[in-house]
């Protein structure tokens, strides 16, 4: 989060977008596009070589864990952090995804990353129209719309058999993927370079003028659109972004289980963490997401093996509540300098 | 007659009765959401807490549903003013009420859903009262009581509350901060106590409302998933805050979706809610009754 934040709410507001461009520009160090991909590759790397030295397939179902978290936070965080609009539907566009695979493997028999690809072509429309209906309003009506995308999506799947309707869909898992040591290997993998792909698009997107002109529209979208900034254009872009990412973190979600219903697409779980994850760890900047998808994905699967899974979720509630109220800057809030 | 127009009748007239839940529902939501400005997309969640805590208390002393439901009320109440003094210390008098206030209701609704769920476990919980299986007749239309008592509890509740706004100090004083809380100030009233109080009756009727709820429908920790676009929709299309548009839509709201359920199938009656609520939203924001901006 930007210096600005710190102005209290009582100052005249006209120039805080100003201040944010200016402080964005002056604070940003110069974007390091190569060493930040080159670091990405190689963390990737390691996590996989690692994985396989300790041989548990378990390794690889918790790291997909996290890593569809590190997507769906980071997608959310796009819109969220940088521009301040609250997606809640975040489990919808997931869904959007996961049944947009499920459907073109039925209808053409293509694999998981078509799949991938179409599912971001599906959500992002999806986030695209959503956007186009509601952004003219007041956030918070936007935040309402995505809510209720998601019950009349469901909905919509509920009622289509093609898909498998209410009963769920299954789809049969190979038991080897050639390169690969075992299928669990091979859904981590595709993960985590959807995860670098998210998190290296999401930084990108705060590095650049599209970052920069959402951040005006968060601190005040009314001044920053008198400054020039073409704010619904912007947020445009920017619900297409999350819409897609979102649906991308889904698409591997029926291969991954093999098998997928309504009720666990749309669990309410995926939108309370895509929440949660950007805000406890520090939302609008492209760490913050990855710092609470790791933490509290990491402490879901703790938890969810010694404990209880609905525990384990109510934590997750508790910590939201907790951390926006005490530290609304998150965990990197608490590292950076208050100015 | 015409068994296609009977059908159509009993329709329309259990679906009035519908309405009168979903105007308890979004009753506390007009005040809350359109009066004080503070997106509580907790309320159905609160709702459906009232609505375990009718079974539990009213299976325990065997009480009728809707009588715990406005005995309890008072309790809901303190709940609320405790749920404001939380949200006006960390984000309203900060001014981040928009993005991290919006986190904050939607936290407290998932821990509501989720304590539900490990309290109660998931499955779906019941109290009939002894009328539930009693059904007037007016010719060929169906009034059951299991609808129709809660809808006319809804109904004295949303008329008291309408008076209440209109004749007491206290709640013209509601109204008046709904639109200017600096000049409440210069009348010497404290706008975050009105607000407070105002809060407190938005929570105790979503107790009210979810007395009402449990005799209608048996109730699970996650009904009220279902009710947030539902109240919300009402309430925008009612035109915020308007107690009379509220009531109005919630009627409209009602028809539309009991008429699709019966014939198109129960199934389908959450899309045709939801896409109303979303055209609404894309067209006539300020509701079908609101003026406009």
């Amino acid at each position: 989060m930007s210096a600005t934040e710190d102005h209290v709410a009582g100052r005249p507001a006209i120039d805080r977008p100003a201040a944010a461009l200016a402080t964005a520009s002056r604070v940003a160090p110069p974007p390091r596009h190569l060493l930040f991909w080159l670091a990405a590759a190689g963390l990737g790397a390691a996590l996989v070589v690692g994985l396989r030295m300790i041989g548990n397939e378990y390794g690889y179902f918790a790291g997909y864990f996290i890593l569809q978290y590190i997507v769906l936070a980071s997608a959310w965080n796009i819109l969220g952090g940088y521009a301040g609009y609250v997606n809640f539907g975040a489990a919808g566009f997931m869904a959007a995804g996961a049944y947009t695979a499920i459907a073109l493997r039925k209808a053409t028999g293509l694999d998981l990353l078509p799949g991938i690809v179409a599912a971001a072509a599906v959500a992002g429309l999806l986030g695209l129209g959503t956007g186009y209906l509601t952004l003219r309003l007041r956030g918070v009506f936007f935040s309402i719309a995505t809510l209720c995308l998601a019950v009349v999506l469901q909905t919509l799947v509920v009622n289509w058999d093609y898909v498998g309707g209410s009963r769920g869909a299954y789809i049969v898992r190979p038991r080897e993927v050639p390169p690969f040591v075992s299928y669990g290997e091979y859904m981590f993998v595709v993960m985590l370079v959807l995860a670098i792909l998210a998190v290296g698009i999401s930084r990108t997107v705060e590095l650049t003028r599209l970052g920069r002109g959402l951040q005006a529209i968060r601190d005040n979208e009314r001044a920053a659109e008198a400054m020039g900034v073409p704010t619904l254009r912007l947020k445009l872009i920017a619900t297409t972004l999350c819409g897609a990412l979102m649906g991308v973190a889904g698409a591997p979600l029926p291969y991954y289980s093999g098998y997928l219903n309504p009720e666990a697409a749309f669990s309410l779980a995926y939108a309370v963490n895509a929440i949660a994850m950007p805000l406890i760890g520090g939302a609008g900047s492209w760490l913050g997401p990855v710092i609470g998808a790791v933490l509290l994905g990491g402490l879901q699967q703790a938890a969810t093996v010694t404990i209880s899974s609905a525990l384990n979720l109510w934590i997750v509630g508790w910590m939201l509540v907790i951390f926006v109220a005490v530290a609304p800057r998150g965990i990197l809030g608490w590292f950076r300098k208050r100015t | 007659m015409d068994p296609d127009l009977v059908l159509l009748l009993n329709g329309i007239v259990s679906g009035l009765l519908l309405g009168g839940l979903y105007a308890a529902a979004a009753s506390g939501l007009a005040v809350s959401f359109g009066m004080l400005d503070i997106v509580n997309i907790a309320h159905p969640a609160l709702m459906v807490m009232g609505a375990f805590t009718v079974v539990l208390i009213g299976t325990t002393l065997g009480l009728d549903p809707l009588l715990v439901a406005v005995l309890q009320a008072p309790l809901f109440y303190l709940l609320g003013i405790a749920i404001y003094g939380v949200y006006h210390h960390f984000f309203e008098r900060r001014g981040e009420e928009a993005l991290q206030g919006l986190a904050f209701f939607f936290g407290v609704m998932f821990i509501i859903e989720v304590g539900l769920v490990m309290g109660f476990g998931p499955e779906q919980r019941f109290l009939d009262p002894p009328y539930a299986f009693t059904t007037l007749r007016l010719g060929e239309i169906d009034l059951p009581l299991r609808m129709l008592a809660p809808a006319l509890l809804a109904l004295a509740a949303l008329g008291l509350l309408y008076l209440y706004l209109r004749r007491s100090f206290t709640g013209l004083a509601i109204a008046a901060v709904a639109q200017d809380a600096e000049a409440l100030r210069l009348m010497a009233v404290d706008p975050v106590r009105i607000k407070r109080l105002a809060f407190g009756i938005s929570v105790a009727l979503a107790s009210i409302a979810g007395g009402a709820l449990v005799v209608v429908q048996p109730v699970e920790p996650s009904s009220g998933q279902i009710f947030i676009g539902r109240v919300f929709a009402i309430c925008i299309m009612g035109g915020m805050a308007s107690l009379p548009g509220c009531l109005i839509a919630a009627l409209l709201f009602g028809v539309v979706e009991n008429v699709t359920a019966t014939f198109y199938g129960p199934s389908w009656s959450p899309a045709v809610a939801f896409g109303w609520l979303l055209l609404v939203l894309a067209f006539r924001p300020q509701g079908l009754f609101g003026k406009a901006a």
